[in-house]
Order: structure tokens, then C-alpha cells, then sequence
């Protein structure tokens, strides 16, 4: 199509924690000198940088881009900031990559910042203002009713029990215990999830991910730059993104129609016909244990309605067929919200390079895919990777 | 392969002890601000009707839905929206929630009443076509999705022209 070949060289990521005591700044520092010392590299081998973060409501930092650009190393380069809530973890890179598919640029750093914990009560809070100002801000909605709502509707629609769903959150927390960043990781079973408080039904505590505090950061560069820098580039082989309308009650919200169309794109760009059997591993976003699901059928890994009996049936675990969030995902590792959409991208750029650890699904695992979904519950982000 | 230790120490963990105990310094600032928001062509008609203890919707001649907040563009066909059509004020409950958290994600105190948002598709308007509002007159948990309900709406002296001009919506 007219675009260069782009590789992932690179990565790096903070430990996620409830509060941290660095500032952003300070967490996008770590994770960029991360990235670079792991593909020996100095800032001064970035040619531009991409950086997503989330709402400035969270900081309280208007203009949070321009806020983070030195820690992100971003001074004095070309410079750019994305945001689509909580697709934007796996929109920077989508963006890194078009500055060097285009051929503008040689290296890409892409960095993903989040620290929630500055607003109070509770950064949910901020959350008010996205929605429509006149008809639903007076009702004072809060994200959790929307997810809940979502997820009341998917449930309803296919027949789904409270309890399949509740395997997401045993799934993703066990899996996180072997993840180094992870905040929230344990044993748990179905019965505590189900047992833990009601946030607001169907949404119990242990369904949601928590917030975090983090920062992750990945090097991107030209096939010439990457072929010198390391023997293992992950290569990225297909974008997509696409974002529905903002009148979210207008749409069918059992099954999340844009997450296909941004899916199809990355997957036609990648030459994949049949997703299920040509995706080894895969990262769909899981701020809540629903949206695994949701998403796994969103990307066509599985028919509608059938992603729970794919967890039931151990399809999803880490040894098997298809491993679904093996990092532990933002249930079991943490929600710095950028961060962690970026932090599954660097969980599928690991595992395609077999340097997992104890985290590693069998199988030489050839070809991946990371997403990420947000904003008022319309955008999805879509990378498919390739070692 | 990443390092793990390296990891593991990159950032410095506060727990609420270390906040309250003054461990480390923050910075409060409380912004005040306010907005005053235009409502627009179709949703300041809307709101009018609302005052009115009436729903309006808007047609889109192009792919014929009956749309619902009204728009004056159809964000399907790209196009101008055409005819002002009143909807009724029943609908079906599309999806609905239990809520025990506000808006702030705070704990409703012992006592009172959970929220009990809903996804609400208007009759008269196109299939689909839902708006948010809240369910009462009924225990929440007996609430069901698929649910006839009715808006009950504020006095007329009471009403000022605003989504709340509707209290609810209840059981039919």
C-alpha cells in the first residue's frame, strides 16, 4: 500500500500503582529511559514523538501534552499528542506509526502517561463533563452506569450469567501475578468476584479494573533502523480505528460495531482472512471483565454471544488455543489508562519475541494483536503484530 | 527480555497512611468556574417541549428514522434533518443499572434510595432510539429490561425547560 515497514525495537514500563509519588513527568521519564536502554538507544536517536495521555481533567493540567513533553522527550522534536480516552494506549502507537510508514521519520518514541490518583474523591468525577451537557449531565451519570448498562445488555441479549463473566477477573488477576508492573494481581475465585461489593449491577467491585498511577513507552522504527538495532523486531502489520457516534444510547450496545470496523482494517492491511485461527495471541482491551468478551467478538476472535463459553471452556487461559490477555490486563495489572493500552501492545511485543518469562504462552506464537476502547464507549484501536 | 527488578522500583508506592500522615506534600486547588452552556437549535426546541410536558423528536427524510434527542443534522445521511415529529412520553427499557455509587463513584449513604439509571426507547420514535433517564416508583431490583414505563413529569409551574422537567420514568 505504499507505506514502509515499521518495527517495534524497543520497550519500557513503570510498575503501576494506586498513587504514585512521581509526578507525570517523572513516570514518563522512567518508562522512555526504559525503552530506550532496552534497544540501546539515546534520546538523541528519536527523530519525533507521540504521546497519549488521558483526560487533563485527571491532572487538572490543561494542555497536559505540552505539560509532559520533557519527561516524555519530547522537546524540541516534532511533537504530538493523542487522545481518545481509553483507546489511547493503543491509538499513540497507531499514530508513531504512520510518522514512520509515511517515511517522514526514521524512530518513533511512543510514550503513554496516566497518573489518576491527583483528583479527588475519585477520579471517576471527571468523568461527568464527557457526557452530553443538556440532556444527560443533569442526571449526573457516572461511567460505571454506562459500562453497567452496557453489559446489562450484552448479558441480556445472549444469555449470559454474572458467573461466566466473573471468570475474566480469576483469569486476568492470576494471570498478572507474573506480571512485574502489576497492581492488582491474586487468586481469586468466581465466588469472590460475585461476592464482592455491587458497584452497580450488574457491575461488582472485583469486575473493575483499578485506577493507577503508571507510565509505558515502546521505540518505533524503519525497517533500515530496525534490522541494525535489534535481531527480534516485532513488526507492526496492521492498523485500525474507528469511532461511533456520540449518541451512545441510539446504539446496539450488545455488540460494539466499531471495534469490527477498526479490526477489519488492521486485518485487511495485515492480509488476514480468518482472524481465529491467524491470531496466536491476543490483548483486547478489559477494563471491565465484560469488555473482554465484548471485544474478543468485536474482533471477530469468536461469534457473537460465544466469547464466554470460549473462557468457560479454557479456550482464553494462557496454554490455551487462543490466550487472551496473558499479561494480566488491566484487571489483574492496572488501568494507568494510556499506559495501559500501551502496556498491551508491549505484552504482545514480548511474547512475539518469546521474552515473556513466566508469562509466555507455548507455541512460538508468529502473529498478535493488542486493542483499546474508549471515549463515551465509541472508539476501538487495533494493532496486529508480527515477529 | 525486560528487567523485572528495574521494574518493580521504578515508582514509589503512597498508601493513604503516607497521605495522612503528611509523608509527602501535595498541593489542593479547587477551580472556580462555571459554564454557561447554549442548547443549540434542535435540543433548545426539545427542551421547550419538555417544559411543555411534551417529547419531541426530529424525521430525517433520508433514512427515515425519527430521531431522538432531535438533531438538525443526521449524522448517518449527512444531511439536514426535516420534519418536527412528537413522540410519546412510554417507552421500553433498553438496558438498565443498580446503582450504589454517584456520579464521583462515592457510596450512597445507608438509607437511600439506589440510582436506577436506564436506556430508555421512546415510542413513536425509530426502533433504537433510546435516551437516559432514571426508573422510580418500582424496587430496584424488580426492575426488568424490556419493561413499559412512562415518564412522570415535574408540575407544570415547576418545569424550566430541562431534561429533569421529566422526574422519571415509572412502570406502566
Amino acid at each position: 500500500m505504499g507505506f514502509r515497514r515499521v518495527a517495534i525495537v524497543g520497550a519500557g514500563i513503570t510498575k503501576f500503582v494506586r498513587r504514585a509519588q512521581e509526578t507525570p513527568k517523572e513516570l514518563a521519564f522512567e518508562a522512555v529511559r526504559m525503552a530506550l536502554d532496552s534497544c540501546e538507544m539515546t534520546i538523541k536517536d528519536i527523530d519525533c514523538v507521540v504521546l497519549g495521555t488521558a483526560p487533563d481533567a485527571f491532572d487538572g493540567v490543561h494542555m497536559n501534552g505540552e505539560y509532559l513533553i520533557d519527561g516524555a522527550g519530547g522537546f524540541r522534536k516534532p511533537y504530538m499528542r493523542n487522545f481518545v480516552g481509553g483507546g489511547t494506549g493503543v491509538f499513540a502507537p497507531i499514530q508513531g506509526w504512520y510518522h514512520v510508514a509515511s517515511g517522514m521519520f526514521d524512530t518513533c518514541l511512543v510514550v503513554a502517561e496516566e497518573k489518576m490518583s491527583s483528583c479527588h474523591p475519585h477520579p471517576a468525577g471527571a468523568f461527568l463533563t464527557i457526557f452530553d451537557h443538556t440532556t444527560e449531565q443533569p442526571l449526573y451519570p457516572t461511567l460505571i452506569w454506562i459500562f453497567a448498562l452496557e453489559m446489562h445488555r450484552y448479558m441480556t441479549t445472549y444469555g449470559i450469567s454474572k458467573r461466566d463473566i466473573a471468570l475474566v477477573a480469576v483469569k486476568n488477576k492470576k494471570n498478572a501475578l507474573d506480571h512485574p508492573s502489576s497492581q492488582v494481581a491474586e487468586e481469586i475465585t468466581v465466588d469472590d468476584v460475585l461476592k464482592s461489593e455491587v458497584m452497580a449491577y450488574p457491575v461488582n467491585r472485583l469486575d473493575i479494573s483499578p485506577t493507577s498511577d503508571g507510565a509505558a513507552a515502546i521505540v518505533l522504527a524503519a525497517e533500515h533502523v530496525a534490522n541494525r538495532v535489534t535481531d527480534k523486531p516485532v513488526w507492526i502489520d496492521g492498523v485500525g480505528y474507528s469511532l461511533d457516534t456520540a449518541y451512545w444510547c441510539t446504539r446496539d450496545l450488545a455488540y460494539p460495531d466499531y471495534v469490527e470496523k477498526a479490526a477489519r482494517m488492521a486485518y485487511e492491511m495485515a492480509g488476514i482472512r480468518e482472524p481465529r485461527k491467524e491470531i496466536h495471541v491476543a490483548e483486547p482491551y478489559d477494563p471491565f471483565t465484560y469488555k473482554e468478551l465484548h471485544h474478543m467478538e468485536g474482533l471477530l476472535l469468536c461469534g457473537k454471544g460465544e466469547a464466554p463459553q470460549l473462557l468457560v471452556d479454557g479456550v482464553t487461559q494462557r496454554d490455551g488455543d487462543l490466550p487472551i490477555c496473558p499479561s494480566g490486563g488491566l484487571l489483574g495489572v492496572g488501568n494507568p489508562i494510556a499506559a495501559a493500552g500501551l502496556m498491551k501492545i508491549i505484552e504482545i511485543f514480548l511474547q512475539l519475541r518469546e521474552e515473556a518469562g513466566k508469562r509466555q504462552v507455548p507455541g512460538k506464537p508468529t502473529c498478535g494483536l493488542a486493542q483499546a476502547w474508549g471515549d463515551l464507549m465509541q472508539v476501538g484501536t487495533v494493532v496486529v503484530m508480527r515477529r | 527480555m525486560l528487567d523485572e527488578t528495574r521494574i518493580k522500583a521504578s515508582v514509589t508506592a503512597l498508601s493513604e497512611t503516607d497521605m495522612r500522615d503528611g509523608k509527602v506534600l501535595t498541593i489542593k486547588w479547587k477551580p472556580k468556574l462555571y459554564y454557561a452552556w447554549d442548547n443549540g437549535i434542535a435540543i433548545g426546541r426539545y427542551l421547550q417541549e419538555l417544559k411543555n410536558g411534551r417529547i419531541i423528536a426530529k424525521k430525517c427524510n433520508g433514512c427515515r428514522r425519527i430521531m431522538l434527542p432531535p438533531r438538525m443534522f443526521c449524522e448517518l445521511c449527512w444531511r439536514p434533518t426535516d420534519e418536527w415529529v412528537y413522540v410519546q412520553d412510554t417507552g421500553t427499557i433498553n438496558t438498565f443499572v443498580v446503582s450504589h455509587v454517584d456520579w464521583k463513584a462515592s457510596r450512597i449513604p445507608p438509607g437511600q434510595r439506589y440510582y436506577t439509571p436506564a436506556v430508555i426507547e421512546i415510542d413513536g420514535a425509530s426502533k433504537g432510539m433510546g435516551i437516559l433517564h432514571m426508573i422510580d416508583e418500582i424496587e430496584p431490583y424488580e426492575i426488568k429490561i424490556g419493561m413499559k414505563v412512562k415518564a412522570v413529569w415535574k408540575p407544570p409551574e415547576e418545569r424550566i425547560g430541562a431534561i429533569t422537567d421529566i422526574k422519571y420514568f415509572k412502570p406502566l
